[in-house]
């Protein structure tokens, strides 16, 4: 096994292309958050700049030497041919037909066109089990939190509750949860997921805890448990974001206020529902006025210009 | 000068080399390999690439008898830990090395990547060594993350799920990623298997093929001499002619201890 190792290397020739080209990345880049005219201009750059790059790259580096010629046919009445060169003196064949298609290149073919839609029949549904099963039936179907009585008017609880009971314990999440007095008739709640808005730390209402009162209520699907808190606001221990009761972030990182839950009532027993992003709350309480989102996950903005780093939420098949 | 029949120690060790041999020049490979010249004025640092390598191999071993005990269950995966760690017989001392030398192959790699960057090493022709590389360090580091959930401990569970909300960050790709990281919307029970497999199939399959890629390329293309080095790269110290008494194939380099310096 010798090395090949001629003595110039085969690398480009210094240019300056490579510059503009990573300077129509970083437009492209920039564009995304200031618009897509910027965007547009920074794929031409990018594309533009791309390919006298490449066209500099493979003119700068010799190509590899062409092919020897083939030694000239055997003429008929040619010099008595040896007998290891015996295949020139088979019967006349056109040259032509000899070369168009030979078994061994249909062989070839056959192999690798064979081999590929094999290997393609198995590994095309292997990796699809691999990906789509985290992208089908993703909604949760709602949980039941209890007799509505558990939750009196202008309190507020630390529920804990199973979003997918076949999941089991792995699938408990925590949420805040106020009564706000009825509205048009009905029952008003706030119920904000504990989910820190930065990157998914378990928030903590801001006040004491009073697990003395803390009540387990054994529903259809598993253990609830109500923790009465009176806070002033959620803070997450992770880096510092701190929401105000109605969960608008008031400092830190997180990059919008705490998502919510939508909520039903069911023979006097409050479900929770579908969870929803929030970007601000305006109002309190039942005159809150929100704007709902598709659930993003934590870290995404979801309004202002930086939205549009997210233009797709993760399909739900 | 009639040669002295080699000794009967000798034979027996060599016989079977030489069998094997014969009918796989596998002995001749490995003696390639271990016998290849390096240039002169190699020193310490180029051992870095060598410990990394070792360190993997360690993580491997003990990682694949973990496993033996270790269940992948969001219910019973912290138990096993603890009972790995309390309970069964030098389980303390096999997990310490896997969880400690976790850091120590990540550490060993960034060093011999700074090896290779301050040497100048990962110019023409070893670009290509250095891509498989830094692919070797992210998988590194994919190896890292993925084990880290294991235990299945509060920090190992929080700090999961920062990393996979991290990921999620990404503009455009973020949301699909977290999906494909978590096995679904959110963390869940398919979170801890899918990070399982990842961390003891599939990485360190990708990993072990890279290396055998790495030092194809290493051996194909012969260690660089360091950037103050007074000879052309590849130049080795000058060897006696073999000789040969002893194994036509033997590991034992006959006259190993006679190498004239030069
Ligand atoms: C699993 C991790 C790795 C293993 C087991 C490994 C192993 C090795 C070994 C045994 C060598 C022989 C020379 C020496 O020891 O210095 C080598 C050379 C080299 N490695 Fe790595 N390596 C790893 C990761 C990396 C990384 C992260 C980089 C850089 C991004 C890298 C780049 C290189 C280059 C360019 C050479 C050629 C250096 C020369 O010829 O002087 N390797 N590697
Ligand atoms: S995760 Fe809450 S502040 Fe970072």
């Amino acid at each position: 096994m010798e090395p090949h190792r001629p003595e110039t290397p085969h690398t480009p020739p210094p240019s300056l292309w490579p510059v503009g080209f990573a300077v129509g990345v970083a437009v492209l880049l920039l564009g995304l958050i200031v618009g897509w005219g910027i965007v547009l201009l920074g794929a031409l750059l990018t594309v533009g700049f791309g390919f006298l790059w490449v066209r500099d790259v493979v003119e700068g580096t010799p190509t590899a030497p062409a092919a020897p010629e083939p030694p000239p046919p055997q003429g008929i009445g040619a010099a008595p041919v040896p007998a290891r060169q015996a295949e020139a003196a088979l019967p006349a064949m056109d040259e032509e037909e000899i070369h168009r298609y030979p078994r061994n290149v249909f062989l070839e073919g056959a192999t690798l066109g064979l081999g590929a839609l094999i290997g393609g029949i198995v590994t095309v549904p292997a990796l699809g089990f691999a990906v789509l099963p985290a992208f089908v039936d993703q909604e949760p179907q709602g949980s039941d939190l209890g007799p509505l009585e558990n939750f009196p008017e202008g309190e507020w609880r630390v529920a804990t509750f199973l979003e997918d009971p076949e999941h089991g314990e792995v699938s408990r999440r925590t949420a805040f949860v106020r009564h706000n007095g009825d509205l048009n008739g009905v029952p008003s709640f706030t119920i904000i997921s504990n989910r820190c808005a930065h990157l998914g730390c378990p928030t903590q209402p801001q006040g004491s805890l009073n697990e003395e009162d803390s009540e387990e209520i054994e529903v259809e699907h598993g253990t609830v448990t109500l923790i009465p808190t009176n806070p002033s606001g959620f803070t997450c221990p992770c880096h510092g974001g701190a929401y105000s009761i109605e969960g608008n972030r008031t400092a830190g990182p997180p990059v919008r206020a705490l998502d919510r839950y939508e909520f039903s009532i069911r023979d006097g027993h409050l479900w929770i529902g579908k969870a929803y992003s929030v970007g601000e709350v305006e109002g309190e309480g039942k005159d809150a006025r929100i704007k709902k989102y598709h659930r993003f996950y934590p870290g995404e903005h979801v309004d202002g210009i930086q939205q549009i780093l997210y233009p797709f939420p993760a399909p739900n098949l | 000068m009639a040669r002295r029949p080699p000794s009967l120690l000798r034979r027996i060790v060599n016989y079977p080399l030489d069998w094997i041999e014969e009918r796989s020049g596998l002995i001749g490979g490995v003696r390639y390999f271990l016998f290849r010249k390096v240039p002169h004025d190699t020193n310490w640092a180029h051992t870095l690439g060598s410990a990394t390598l070792t360190a993997f191999i360690v993580q491997a071993l003990t990682g694949a008898i973990l496993a033996m005990y270790y269940r992948p269950d969001p219910g019973t995966a912290y138990e096993s830990i603890q009972k790995i760690t309390n309970e069964l017989t030098l389980g303390w001392l096999v997990r310490g090395m896997h969880r400690w030398g976790a850091s120590v192959f990540i550490i060993l790699m960034f060093l011999h990547m700074g090896r290779v960057f301050l040497y100048g090493a990962y110019k023409y022709p070893r670009e290509l060594n250095w891509v498989i590389g830094v692919l070797l360090l992210v998988l590194g580091l994919f190896e890292g993350l993925t084990g880290y959930l294991l235990p299945y401990d509060q920090t190992g569970y929080w700090a999961t799920v920062v990393a996979i909300n991290i990921n999620g960050t990404a503009p455009i790709l973020g949301p699909f990623l977290v999906n494909l990281l978590n096995g679904g919307a959110d963390f869940g029970p398919e979170t801890l298997s899918r990070f399982y497999a990842l961390h003891m199939l599939l990485v360190p399959g990708a990993i072990f093929a890279l290396i055998g890629l790495h030092l194809y390329l290493v051996i194909r293309l012969g260690v660089s001499s360091p950037p103050w080095s007074d000879r052309p790269a590849g130049d080795a110290m000058p060897l006696p002619p073999p000789s040969r008494d002893g194994a036509r194939a033997g590991l034992v380099r006959p006259g190993a201890r006679r190498r004239v310096r030069s």
